[in-house]
């Protein structure tokens, strides 16, 4: 459980920010500047509020008000920042060593689990210097680890990477999650990437939170341009695998509004898998379309159409049995084919924008 | 051996050892001084940083004068010392060496304080957040890549206190044995008749320490870079 109701000026940067929730897996989300890693600062306690408290597991971190402040190496709250910042002059294998001296009563740990998990055995004699950014990235999430936090803060943990070595560390976070159960923070401003480790998103604006919820709802933001707007429309879809087509190199999907095709092998038939889809990725037909290329054809109703003056305009369109889905098509578009809410439409999506980057697994569900 | 006399060798290891005392005695204080300075704020910080400078700036026979004035046996803090621990420093080998310290202490705090102030601060904040006290990310994280630094500030000290002259000479003055080190045998020497050949023995020797000291302490910061990583 963490609860946090912070107030914090610097300059000309006000955060007024209070949130609450259960979840083993919350994701900050906005762009930078938001306010997100001063959050993360709070419950860490390297920054000190103005006002308010941080409670955490039913522990007060600081409270203001009640003159309590813990400092941060007694909170028990492990941070992974964006740059590692592994401690240059020990080996790899000091580095995971450095908090083992202050475990004692923390979260127990086994330190071989982790460096397995993490597959960073092999670099244990190696400088910070020597590593790859992913390669230390790992490393500074075993370090944290080996601590024995009872809740660990990522900040950014993989801004600083390019788009591969992304790939390479969102699974073991994802592990992180699922086979060690490990309460996480995850701050970022990458939709993707939320949309992947989180199951509780909470969005900052400004210093101050414009929604909360779970990721299909606060991700695609709905109505207004609103929330997260500015990132991209972004929908998120919980599907069912339904099998595999070895011939064809695919994965087929069970959804109520349709099925859904994604490259490559995925899952097993009967896992939950969440579908990333970019509104930019989703054509709109008013009659079930034939003799085309798309394989994925969702039915749903349209709950509302956004324009100005434009080219684009944004379609919401409520998903047979659940779900929504966002498409960004042209205003000509919406006139020619007289689209207007309330309207059945057909919404297809390539499979081939579905890459490895638009696919989660679903997070089970605690 | 060397062509050098007894007088030569007794004035050679007194300096060496005023000096390394001098060193290594102030070195914990410049590296308190240097880490609050580097660090800290608080009210007062511009005049702890003046204090620390003006051995630099004055002229040292008025620091040297000073010394007396404060350490010598009538002296607040001399009288205080004489009647608590016995310990004299007026005209003694170890007010030479404090002479010396509080000469090298400016160049000592300010190289050190550099490379306090160069280490990364969010370095110390990830180590509080493995559980770390502020004492120990001191110790494991600020100092050793401090160290550099730490180093280049003692060498400095240990070279300043080397030739330092005027404070030394008009705090303890020069007698042969206890406070007559190198460059107070030198001018000495030089006021002495037929004291030449001795004084340019003594140089001599004050060239190869300096040489050694110079080669000893470039060696000592490579091994110490390469053990904190640094350019690997």
């Amino acid at each position: 459980m963490i609860e946090v109701d912070v107030r914090l000026r610097r300059g000309a940067f006000a955060l007024r920010c209070a949130f609450r929730t259960e979840t083993g897996a919350l994701a900050l989300f906005g762009r930078s500047g938001s306010g997100k890693s001063t959050v993360l600062g709070l419950i860490a306690g390297l920054l000190r509020p103005d006002a308010g408290h941080v409670h955490v597991d039913g522990e007060t971190l600081v409270d203001v008000e009640r003159g309590v402040f813990v400092p941060p190496h007694r909170r028990r709250v492990g941070v992974v920042f964006q740059d590692a910042l592994l401690f240059p002059h020990l080996s790899v294998r000091s580095n995971l060593s450095y908090g083992r001296r202050f475990a004692k009563g923390g979260r127990p740990v086994d330190p071989d689990a982790v460096i397995a998990m993490l597959g960073i055995g092999h670099l244990l004699e190696r400088r910070p210097a020597g590593l790859s950014g992913g390669e230390r990235q790992r490393v500074a999430i075993g370090r944290a680890l080996l601590s024995g936090p009872r809740l660990l803060l990522l900040d950014e943990p993989l801004a600083a990477l390019d788009f591969e070595r992304r790939q390479e560390i969102m699974p073991y976070v994802e592990r992180l999650r699922d086979a060690f159960d490990w309460p996480l923070v995850y701050v970022s401003h990458a939709v993707d990437e939320v949309a992947r480790i989180a199951r509780e998103v909470v969005v900052l604006e400004d210093g101050t939170v414009v929604a909360s919820g779970a990721p299909g709802d606060v991700l695609a933001p709905s109505g207004a341009r609103g929330a997260s707007g500015g990132f991209g429309a972004l929908s998120v879809l919980e599907a069912t695998v339904a099998g595999h087509d070895a011939a064809y190199g695919l994965t087929a999907l069970d959804h109520p509004a349709g099925p859904i095709s994604v490259p490559g092998r995925v899952g097993e038939p009967g896992d939950p898998h969440r579908v990333l889809v970019r509104a930019t990725d989703v054509a709109l037909a008013v009659q079930r379309p034939r003799d085309v290329s798309f394989r994925t054809v969702l039915v749903g109703t349209i709950r509302g159409i956004e324009v100005d003056d434009g080219p684009t305009a944004r379609v919401e369109i409520a998903l047979r049995g659940r779900g929504r889905l966002v498409a960004l098509v042209t205003r000509k578009a919406i006139d020619e084919l007289a689209l207007d809410a309330g309207d059945e439409v057909f919404a297809m999506v390539k499979a081939t924008a579905l890459d490895e980057r638009s696919l989660a697994y679903a997070p089970r569900v605690r | 051996m060397l062509g050098l006399t007894p007088d030569d060798w007794t004035a050679l290891r007194l300096s060496l050892k005023v000096a390394a005392v001098a060193t290594l005695a102030s070195l914990p204080l410049a590296i308190a001084v240097a880490t609050v300075l580097a660090r800290g704020r608080f009210w007062g910080k511009t005049a702890l940083d003046a204090l620390v400078h003006l051995p630099l700036v004055m002229p040292p026979v008025v620091t040297g004068y000073l010394l007396l004035l404060a350490f010598g046996r009538r002296g607040p803090v001399g009288a205080w010392l004489e009647s608590t621990f016995g310990l004299v420093l007026s005209f003694r080998w170890t007010g030479a060496a404090l002479a010396c310290a509080v000469m090298g202490f400016p160049l000592m705090v300010r190289a050190i304080r550099l490379s306090i102030e160069a280490v990364d601060p969010r370095l110390v904040a990830a180590s509080a957040t493995l559980g770390a006290r502020p004492a120990w990310s001191f110790a494991t994280v600020t100092l050793p890549l401090a160290a550099p630094g730490i180093l280049a500030g003692a060498i400095l000290c240990f070279a300043k206190a080397l030739g330092e002259f005027g404070a030394t000479i008009t705090f303890v003055s020069s007698i042969p044995g206890e406070t007559r080190t190198l460059p107070s045998a030198i001018y000495a020497a030089t006021q002495t008749p037929g004291g030449d050949a001795t004084a340019m023995r003594l140089t001599l020797v004050a060239i190869a320490v300096s040489v050694l000291a110079l080669v000893a302490s470039e060696w000592l910061a490579r091994r110490v870079r390469r053990g904190i990583g640094a350019g690997t």
